[in-house]
């Protein structure tokens, strides 16, 4: 029994250690990231933002906490009631469980599985059923026209995101993030693929149902998409999820085309890899929100066209274009 | 080894009870939805074997891509569970015959694996040892060497299924249908767009 403790009773207790510092670090992460939209969108319009409950409203996160935890729950008399309760798991547990691979400095990973881009790509290709079974559970016009909507747009633009990681991986020779982020020590991806940078940004605002992609809780259209049903905790759960995933998008652009953990300057390697990290993460959630503020609601038309006749064709033949001039030039990584 | 054999247990008898309802539930909805929950532990049973590449494709390609467009679609349909379980004992004979033939056919598989153990030895033979070499490049060296040929026959046939639909699909343009041209809004100009008009009080246009 002793040795059935040390075998697998510590690893686990580590593991189980591990996995909750990152959880409360990313969830207060995650409730800092929703205030900084909020003031960003604020500032852009020459509003103040939430400033009432904290110094400058940082409390203002906690606060939407307490209220919607607080709140009655509603279950529509003619919804799929376990289908319904399950929709807003089902995207906070994919979210959050991306991160298990996420390298935020060098070593400093839960999970350093040698498939961990596959992981991501899978992960964030299942946020979809969140949308779908809450549309369809919820038993009403507007969520269901939504969840349709969602199946849509998630699965054209995984298409292109797909591509875009086959360059980048390709050029790294690995599916591992870690080495992805080390075969950047030369260059930063986003120089060499820079249209690739640009396609998996956009993508990335249409695969997480940002503005201007964010047909699918359109409120001019749909009310509130799929979410209309919704109240209390399980709304404040597709928020949270939603959110995370944000900034699932924004740590992946971070490692596959800025470098990840790695300085822009060789000189300033004294600051840790984990600041750069953040710094940069944080840096591309800000032209997330910039773009949130700035651009309008694109047509679902406009939106499948440049899913479809523009991204699919280009990425298509930038995957051609790098695996030539890596052929041609002998570049290709581990022979 | 024993925390191995417990997760297979559970993996496995969960993909086996989910497979069972995907048949037995009497929502459509739900079949599909136990039918993601089977997938997602099918790949399970495939990260414990050491063949994480296989697993994460089936999650990305089955759970992602093709059960969302199953479950599309059996949400569209407005299916009549009355009408459907009329219909069931007439089709109960060929369902029946393909199900023992499944059965059979899996009896034989599995028949000759115990009947004579160096045919499995010689199937599992090519695979270099996991510890060598990780199954995503091992996968690759095959792939694009010694099976070349017919990975490149597997492309084609897609690309004809795929050349099929489209031409399903295709309708003849309408010609009354107005379509937008997007170079032309962008190529508009001010002189074309704007007019000045001096507007009299109390007149209008």
């Amino acid at each position: 029994m002793a040795d059935f403790i040390t075998t697998y009773g510590i690893p686990l207790a580590i593991i189980i250690g591990q996995s909750l510092a990152l959880l409360i670090s990313l969830l207060l992460f995650t409730a800092y990231v929703l205030l900084a939209d909020r003031k960003i969108w604020a500032a852009v319009q020459m509003r103040r933002g939430p400033n009432v409950v904290g110094p400058f409203g940082l409390f203002q996160s906690f606060a939407d906490l307490l209220k919607f935890v607080f709140k009655e729950m509603v279950i529509p008399s003619g919804a799929n009631k376990g289908v319904f309760l399950l929709a807003p798991l089902v995207t906070v547990t994919l979210s959050l469980s991306a991160f298990a691979v996420i390298p935020l400095d060098a070593r400093m990973v839960l999970s350093d599985i040698n498939v961990g881009v596959l992981y991501i790509f899978a992960i964030s290709s299942l946020g979809v059923y969140g949308v779908i079974m809450a549309g369809w559970a919820s038993n009403s016009k507007y969520p269901f026209l939504s969840a349709l909507r969602s199946a849509a747009q998630m699965v054209s633009y995984e298409v292109s995101i797909g591509f875009v990681i086959v360059t980048v991986l390709m050029t790294a020779g690995s599916l591992n993030l870690s080495d992805i982020v080390n075969a950047q020590k030369t260059v930063w991806f986003f120089i060499p693929h820079f249209p690739m940078f640009v396609i998996f940004f956009i993508s990335a605002l249409a695969e997480t149902n940002r503005p201007p992609f964010d047909l699918v809780e359109a409120e001019s259209e749909l009310v509130a998409g799929f979410m209309v049903e919704y109240a209390s905790t399980p709304y404040m759960m597709f928020m949270l999820g939603e959110y995370v995933a944000i900034i699932l998008m924004c740590a992946m652009t971070t490692i596959l085309f800025l470098g990840g953990w790695l300085p822009p300057f060789e000189f300033l390697s004294f600051i840790p890899g984990i600041i750069w990290f953040l710094l940069k993460v944080a840096a591309v959630f800000f032209m997330f929100a910039m773009v949130k503020a700035f651009v309008p609601r694109y047509r679902y038309d406009q939106l499948m066209r440049l899913g479809w006749k523009v991204f699919l064709p280009f990425s298509l033949f930038w995957v051609v274009l790098t695996a030539g001039v890596l052929v041609g030039f002998g570049w290709v990584p581990h022979g | 080894m024993i925390a191995t054999a417990i997760a297979f247990y559970v993996f496995a008898s969960i993909t086996i009870a989910a497979g069972f309802m995907v048949i037995a539930s009497r929502n459509p909805v739900h079949s599909v939805l136990f039918l993601i929950l089977a997938f997602f532990n099918a790949a399970a049973l495939f990260v414990l074997m050491g063949a994480e590449f296989l697993a994460l494709i089936l999650v990305i390609v089955y759970v992602g891509a093709v059960a969302v467009l199953f479950l599309f679609v059996v949400m569209m349909l407005d299916v009549d569970f009355a009408e459907m379980r009329e219909g069931i004992l007439q089709y109960m004979p060929v369902g029946a015959l393909v199900g023992i033939m499944l059965l059979i056919e899996l009896g034989l598989v599995l028949g000759a694996w115990v009947i004579s153990p160096e045919a499995g030895a010689s199937m599992a033979a090519p695979m270099p040892d996991i510890g060598q070499v990780e199954n995503t490049r091992a996968l690759g060296r095959l792939i694009y060497t010694q099976y070349a040929y017919l990975f490149q026959t597997a492309g084609l046939i897609l690309l004809v299924a795929m050349i099929g639909a489209i031409v399903l699909t295709l309708r003849p343009k309408n010609p009354r249908l107005k379509r937008q041209v997007i170079a032309d809004q962008v190529g508009r100009t001010r002189a074309e767009a704007v007019e000045m008009r001096d507007v009299e009080p109390g007149q209008g246009l």
